[in-house]
């Protein structure tokens, strides 16, 4: 029954969405007040129906339902309830419904919000409500998660177990998240080009969409990141995989239009580059999902390929980009050029900060690129790895991070450069120490950590005077609060990574129960190897006792977890941090004599990687805190016709 | 000149200075640093030389795998028609099986063997990476069967 009432309600959503593709465009016309109102009630009807039908997906996953064939596939009996409810977005259909249930919540936002004027938001919900239909369309017809299965098993498959993890329940819903809010963010952009309405009205309505959107990427890449830590067994924290860089491009496009958006809001620069950073962001949102969904690529993320899938999202990007990038083409030459300002003022910052991400996104999308095109072009088979982006994404950023203090100090249209050289002042001092405490003071010598140590104490002095200089500290506004804790936060990671692959030791040895092994200044001793049980896996599980300078500090249990269901092992690493330094074991594989591989690693300052992207999200936070509080004010200002300050 | 052309002057120069830069770095990046792939028998008619990196994918050989002193392990891949040996000293992935299907990225030395740096394999004792796949499928070891829950899987006729 519940398969039954979820297709219906998915049907329905989407016949709902055409309606609200239809009399959202029209109701884009001065006059259209009815079809304006039409548009509303859609969008709010298709959120609901979205949403029942997700819920009856949901519901069916609970009650192991397994007469549906997607729940077949990737549920069992004994999963855990956590993961029954999560592994509904572990496959391909229902992660579709999952992004058709983000769209739905975002455009109830759009509708409920009305922001930026009657004409721009039914523009906007027009355009949604053409995503939405080609996303419905795409699930029902290729993707349905409702399909029946004739007779149903008494067990089915299983969630692929690397899934089964309460980080990774996270990371799906959080990108798609960033991946649909910036569908907002252009639906707005393609509105004022439709309606002619591109001054600064729609970058203020797209606003809080654009920063949902990026909170929920950086949250997304921090979670998918900490996940490949310490699930993958390798230590490492990013790839460099086809798929990482999938997640990553968005984001990176989408830093750089959160600022030049400010820009234009502010003083009205950088009007058209701003509309076409938010075509280009959902753009490069799509390929991702193509580039993963497709099967062109493979990894986690692949899930079931199928040609006819690909195909579609192959059309659905060319339609979207092409039709965004034709309306852009028509209708910008005829907008005012942007706003003057000097070359030593805030926007020429904001100038340079887009030039370096811009730069940063094309290296990433060449580098994930390049094996395709030559594949298809000659059928080599190359892969492009980590030493790649060393020497392109890496001096970029250096570059951007040491340019970065400047731009808050520096003021709109005119700023005083040589005032801002002097509050910094500070700041450069303590980088030189930096610089020098950690060339001389920490071994293994390297020049190249000590100077990422430098920019990054650079950075985030800068940002912390903010904090010093403003007394009380209550009396610092929350807009400076964003930038300060996502410009501190750029720099906790920046020496985290600096620190975990610089100064990583590592050691990997076979130990038979009483030897012991050393890694960094950590003697690690097997005491023995015993099996336990859990829910639907079995694992070995090493007891290993941890001992520094002679004394006992901790005991460990590195596992290697057994799925017999699907027939997949894992490693179950163990870690313990003490927020300067991890210490990290994995279980290998068994040998004669009882005897078993143990990896050791000590990453020092690895948990600092995940707290910038929290710091990061938190001034993403304070961002959308102060556009929230403002609406009134900004709905004040925007009456008198006088950019809100 | 007045302020807005200057603007505009800047703002081209800037663009070409960056977008100049970032090719000479990405056309640097790119030569050096891509790596090829290989099956085994693929070695032996390009005659890939020692010393360059690429990466290697097959099925581990069954019955060949050796493990030395320590970490060391040795082993051979194949493809069904060429078989290659692999020297590796490091962390072999949870899944290193016999007959799985394996990647791993190194060098050849100047008698043939296979100098791995790492060797990498799916967590999914279904999973088979896609250069493998394609490698068997070329020569003809290939196989996919239905299980009964319909789902199609892959096998390979080794």
């Amino acid at each position: 029954m519940t398969g039954e009432l979820g297709q219906l309600a998915l049907t329905l959503s989407m016949a709902l969405a055409l309606v609200q593709s239809i009399s959202g465009l029209v109701g884009a016309r001065p006059n259209a007040v009815r079809a304006r109102a039409m548009a509303s009630g859609a969008a709010l009807g298709f959120f609901v129906f979205i949403a029942l039908a997700f819920g009856c997906l949901t519901y069916a996953a609970v009650t192991n339902d397994f007469s549906l064939l997607n729940i077949a596939q990737n549920s069992a009996v004994n999963k855990p309830l956590l993961y029954k409810i999560t592994g509904v977005w572990g496959d391909h259909e229902g992660s579709m419904l999952l992004w058709l249930l983000v769209l739905g919540i975002f455009t109830a936002a759009m509708t409920v919000l009305q922001r930026g004027g009657e004409r721009l938001t039914s523009a906007a919900l027009g355009v949604q409500g053409l995503l939405a239909l080609a996303f419905a369309v795409f699930t029902l017809f290729t993707s349905n998660p409702f399909l029946r299965l004739d007779p149903p098993p008494f067990q089915g498959n299983g969630l692929n177990p690397l899934l089964q993890d309460p980080g990774l329940a996270l990371h799906p819903p959080m990108l798609y998240i960033g991946y649909v809010g910036l569908s907002a963010t252009f639906s707005y952009a393609a509105a004022a080009l439709i309606t002619k309405l591109a001054d600064a009205a729609w970058a203020r309505a797209a606003r809080p969409f654009m920063l949902a959107a990026w909170i929920a990427l950086t949250l997304g890449i921090t979670l998918g990141s900490w996940w490949a830590y310490y699930e993958l067994g390798w230590g490492g924290f990013w790839f460099w995989d086809p798929v990482e860089n999938a997640a990553l491009m968005p984001w990176l496009l989408a830093t750089a239009l959160l600022h030049s958006a400010l820009a234009t809001e502010r003083t009205g620069a950088f009007k058209t580059w701003t509309l076409l950073l938010a075509i280009g962001g959902f753009s490069l949102s799509l390929i991702g999902t193509f580039l993963v969904r497709s099967g062109i690529l493979s990894s986690v993320h692949s899930f079931a390929t199928d040609p006819e899938r690909g195909s579609y999202i192959l059309m659905m990007l060319v339609l979207a980009i092409g039709g965004a990038l034709a309306l852009f083409a028509w209708r910008a030459p005829q907008m005012e050029g942007g706003a003057e300002f000097e070359a030593a003022s805030r926007d020429t910052t904001l100038l340079i900060n887009n030039v370096f991400l811009v730069a940063a996104t094309a290296t990433v999308f060449i580098g994930t690129l390049y094996p395709l095109a030559l594949q298809a072009y000659n059928g080599a088979k190359i892969s492009v790895g980590p030493p790649y982006y060393a020497i392109t994404f890496a001096p970029i950023f250096v570059a951007m991070m040491a340019l970065l203090p400047f731009g808050p100090r520096l003021g709109w249209r005119r700023g005083n450069l040589r005032e801002a050289v002097r509050t910094l002042l500070p700041a450069m001092a303590m980088a030189g120490v930096a610089f020098v405490v950690v060339l001389v003071m920490v071994a293994p010598r390297s020049v190249a950590a000590a100077g990422a140590f430098a920019l990054a104490v650079w950075v985030m002095c800068s940002s912390v005077l903010d904090l010093v200089k403003a007394r009380p500290i209550r009396a610092l506004p929350l807009a400076r609060w964003a930038s300060v804790l996502a410009h501190f936060g750029l720099g906790v990671t920046l020496i985290g990574i600096t620190g975990t692959t610089v100064w990583r030791v590592s050691a990997l040895e076979v130990l038979g129960p009483g030897q012991s092994m050393k890694v960094g200044g950590y003697t690690l001793t097997l005491k023995r190897v015993e099996r336990v049980r859990g829910d639907n896996f079995v694992a070995e599980r090493a007891i290993v006792d941890v001992s520094r300078g002679g004394s006992h500090i901790a005991t460990m249990g590195p596992e290697q977890r057994n799925f017999p269901l699907q027939r997949v092992a894992t490693s179950d690493t163990a870690i313990r941090t003490t927020g300067l330094s991890d210490l990290y074991l994995a279980l290998g594989d068994p040998r004669s004599g009882g005897r078993w591989t143990l990896r050791a690693y000590e990453n020092p300052l690895a948990p600092w990687i995940w707290f910038g992207g929290g710091f990061m999200a938190l001034g993403g936070l304070a961002s959308l805190a102060t556009r929230l509080r403002r609406r009134a004010t900004v709905a004040m200002t925007e009456a008198q016709g006088v950019p809100a300050e | 000149m007045n302020v807005k052309k200057r603007r505009r002057l800047a703002f081209a120069v800037a663009l070409l200075v960056a977008a100049s830069g970032g090719t000479w770095l990405v056309l640097n990046a790119l030569g050096p640093n891509v790596l090829y792939f290989y099956s085994p028998s693929e070695i032996q008619k390009e005659h890939v030389r020692p010393g360059v990196d690429f990466r290697i994918g097959g099925l581990v050989a069954r019955g060949s795998v050796i493990h030395g002193k320590g970490a060391a392990v040795t082993f051979k891949v194949t493809d069904g028609k060429a078989t290659v040996p692999v020297n590796f000293d490091g962390v072999l992935p949870d899944l290193f099986r016999q007959g799985q299907g394996i990647v791993a990225i190194g060098k050849l030395n100047d008698s043939g063997t296979f100098i791995a740096s790492q060797v990498l394999a799916k967590h999914d004792a279904r999973y088979m990476p896609p250069e493998v796949e394609a490698a068997l499928k070329k020569t003809g070891r290939w196989r996919a069967y239905a299980d009964p829950n319909g789902m199609i899987k892959a096998k390979a006729g080794l």
